[in-house]
């Protein structure tokens, strides 16, 4: 449904233009899930954002093709694009605070997808938009269409997002970090309710977190982004039981259990390259434990180590040759 | 260790403590939200007493009021035998300030963006004053140092620096007075995950080597087991367990204690439990009974009207919480 082909975005900054996304590829199957996970700067939202165009045009330079239902999103005229946006692909944000007008009733704000994608008057809008909130579990969803959003907790704003964005009954919901802001007991809330949607409508998600216990829970298949580049492509449960680039496997490790007890923590050591300061070879190699010469040298290639399985390191990919 | 702290003896000592809050405009909605309740806790030297709990637990009013950030509106802190609550506290409080330090989440807004790293670690020297322009440069080296970072960074602006090595900087200045006690609020909590586990490892190597004791707040249950001696689970201000680390991750007794842990989104593929209704009630109006009563999947009749107090279980491990009364 939706295929995403050597996607490169460059922002312009003072010096010139630095390269935020660098040449990603992937497909998404209608009604499937797909997890981003990558830590800040790793270009996992910047990716998410290009699929509906969203970012400033004057300062982004954007190559590569997004094909969804046989239509190139890059290529396609914004007006084409704006009929798109909220009725076949949504999005929901980390901050429901700041994605919401404080001045306007909920209802107004769920009513105003179909107002302008399915042409109800207001009327009709606001009780489209109560049974919205009975369907993301808001209770006593009738008399919550009046509210403002100041009058709702965290949990209850992110609940009116995804009401929002699943008015249209949309084919695909990107969501990126909905759950970051909070707190664990909600977070665990939203993903379940995100989940019987997804089976409810039918649709594809696509989850962006930093959280890779939540993609873990959450998607069947997971992308690992580092420094703008996809360095892993594979199965959730081939990435959580047996990791294959160095990096997603550092990155595993890293992560403090709550189920058992650890005297120090597994660090990787030093930090991501800045954007405008990569190294020359693969991103990765200055950190990396299984670095050999060549890895400094040349930029390495995603390759596939198994049917379904991308990598972008060369020392796992020969290693497992033999093999398979 | 310092030879001046007896371990056996805490060198915090917390007796019902509480924070009132007054909310509201006058003539509408005036309320007073308690924000921390009845708390009552030990820190012994050495050890890290981490406090979990979801936002509005009261987490962040308890760090502050132990450096003295705020008052306490009720109840009695002890810091190195001081007692820093009550008319004499403020005194109290400053004879006991430079062995207090704290590090918030967010590295950025802690550092005036125009001062340099050597300015900004040495800070707590200039205030305390005395120093030879010679011992205050030694110093500055000494905590880049320890913190892992290049005494060549010295002259360098904070927007140099990646936000790993902003709250290592952050640490350095908290450690500039050779303080003994640092209270940590969600001091890894904006960090990437690779950048968090080398902050947490640097705080447990500190504690090693200077025999510092933290009071860890976090909403990571994960997090908080990686540094903690002992946990304190707090709901709705008041701490409803209270226990050594490896029995509240274990043997969890509370049902808020094990529902946060059933919540953790774990790596690793596979099917959870429904997780808890609700969410945490509005502190204004607390309800007569125990504060988890709506949410909770045990509650019976007691619980809507008789708040539990906390009591010990088994040595060390205390619970607040009806289901034990008989025990």
């Amino acid at each position: 449904m939706l295929q995403v082909e050597n996607l490169s975005v460059d922002f312009r900054v003072d010096s010139g233009w630095i390269r935020s996304v660098d040449e990603v590829s992937f497909a998404l199957d209608a009604q499937s899930t797909l997890g981003i996970v990558g830590e800040s700067g790793s270009g996992k939202s910047v990716t998410a954002l290009s699929i509906l165009r969203l970012h400033a045009r004057r300062n982004t330079r954007m190559t590569g093709r997004i094909v969804f239902d046989g239509e190139d999103l890059l290529a396609m005229p914004e007006r084409r694009l704006h009929e798109m946006r909220g009725r076949d692909i949504a999005m929901i944000f980390q901050d429901p605070m700041h994605s919401l007008n404080p001045v306007l009733t909920i209802g107004d704000q769920i009513g105003e997808t179909l107002r302008i994608h399915q042409g109800l008057n207001r009327a009709a809008a606001e009780k489209a938009a109560a049974g919205l909130l009975d369907m993301v579990r808001i209770p006593d969803a009738k008399r919550r269409v009046t509210d403002f959003p100041h009058q709702l907790s965290g949990g209850m704003r992110q609940r009116v997002m995804i009401a929002m964005a699943i008015a249209c009954r949309p084919r695909l919901l990107i969501a990126d970090e909905p759950t970051t802001a909070l707190d664990v007991t909600v977070q665990a809330q939203i993903l379940d309710l995100l989940r019987d949607l997804r089976e409810e409508i039918g649709m594809a998600v696509i989850l962006i977190s930093h959280d890779l216990g939540l993609v873990a829970e959450f998607a069947e298949r997971v992308l690992v982004m580092y420094a703008g580049e996809l360095v892993e492509d594979a199965p959730a449960r081939n990435i959580f039981e047996a990791p294959a680039h160095p990096y997603s496997e550092g990155l595993l490790k890293a992560i403090p259990s709550a189920d058992v007890d650890m005297h120090r923590l597994y660090a990787i050591p030093g930090r991501i390259p800045d954007p405008g300061d990569r190294p020359p070879g693969c991103n990765f190699a200055p950190r990396c434990a299984l670095a050999q010469p060549a890895c400094s040298a040349t930029p390495p290639a995603l390759d596939t180590l198994a049917p379904g399985h991308r990598i972008r390191c060369p020392v796992r990919l020969a290693a497992r040759e033999p093999a398979a | 260790m310092k030879d001046t702290t007896d371990p056996a003896v805490p060198i915090i000592r917390v007796r019902n403590l509480r924070r009132d809050f007054k909310v509201g405009a006058r003539g509408r909605g005036r309320g007073v939200l308690r924000a921390v309740n009845d708390a009552s806790f030990d820190v012994m030297p050495g050890e890290t007493l981490g406090v979990v709990g979801e936002s509005g637990s009261g987490k962040s009013t308890i760090g502050r009021m132990l450096v003295g950030l705020l008052p306490a509106s009720g109840g009695e802190i002890e810091l190195f035998g001081e007692t820093i609550t009550g008319p004499l506290g403020k005194r109290a409080l400053a004879r006991v300030r430079h062995r207090l330090q704290f590090v918030f989440q967010d590295p950025h807004a802690a550092m005036n963006p125009r001062m340099r790293i050597s300015d900004i670690i040495a800070e707590p020297i200039d205030i305390q004053g005395g120093w030879s322009r010679k011992a205050r440069a030694d110093r500055v080296s000494e905590l880049l140092d320890l913190v892992g970072l290049s005494a060549q960074f010295a002259d360098r602006f904070p927007h140099e620096f990646s936000g790993g090595q902003r709250q290592r900087i952050v640490i350095a200045r908290a450690l500039a007075l050779d303080p003994d006690f640092i209270v940590c609020d969600e001091a890894v909590a904006a960090l990437d995950v690779s950048m968090q586990a080398q902050v947490i490892n640097l705080l447990m190597d500190l504690q090693d080597r200077l025999g510092l004791s933290y009071l860890f707040i976090a909403h990571d249950l994960a997090v908080v087991r990686a540094v903690s001696t002992r946990i304190a689970v707090l709901y709705a201000g008041e701490i409803v367990e209270l226990s050594g680390k490896s029995a509240l991750y274990e043997d969890p007794r509370h049902p808020y204690t094990q529902a946060l842990l059933a919540a953790i989104p774990r790596p690793e593929v596979g099917v959870r439990k429904p997780p808890i209704r609700g969410e945490v009630p509005s502190m204004l109006n607390r309800p007569a009974g125990c504060a988890l009563c709506p949410r909770c999947p045990s509650a019976f009749d007691r619980c809507k009207t008789e708040a539990p107090a906390l009591r010990e279980v088994a040595p060390g491990h205390s619970v607040a919480c009806h289901l034990y009364d008989g025990a």
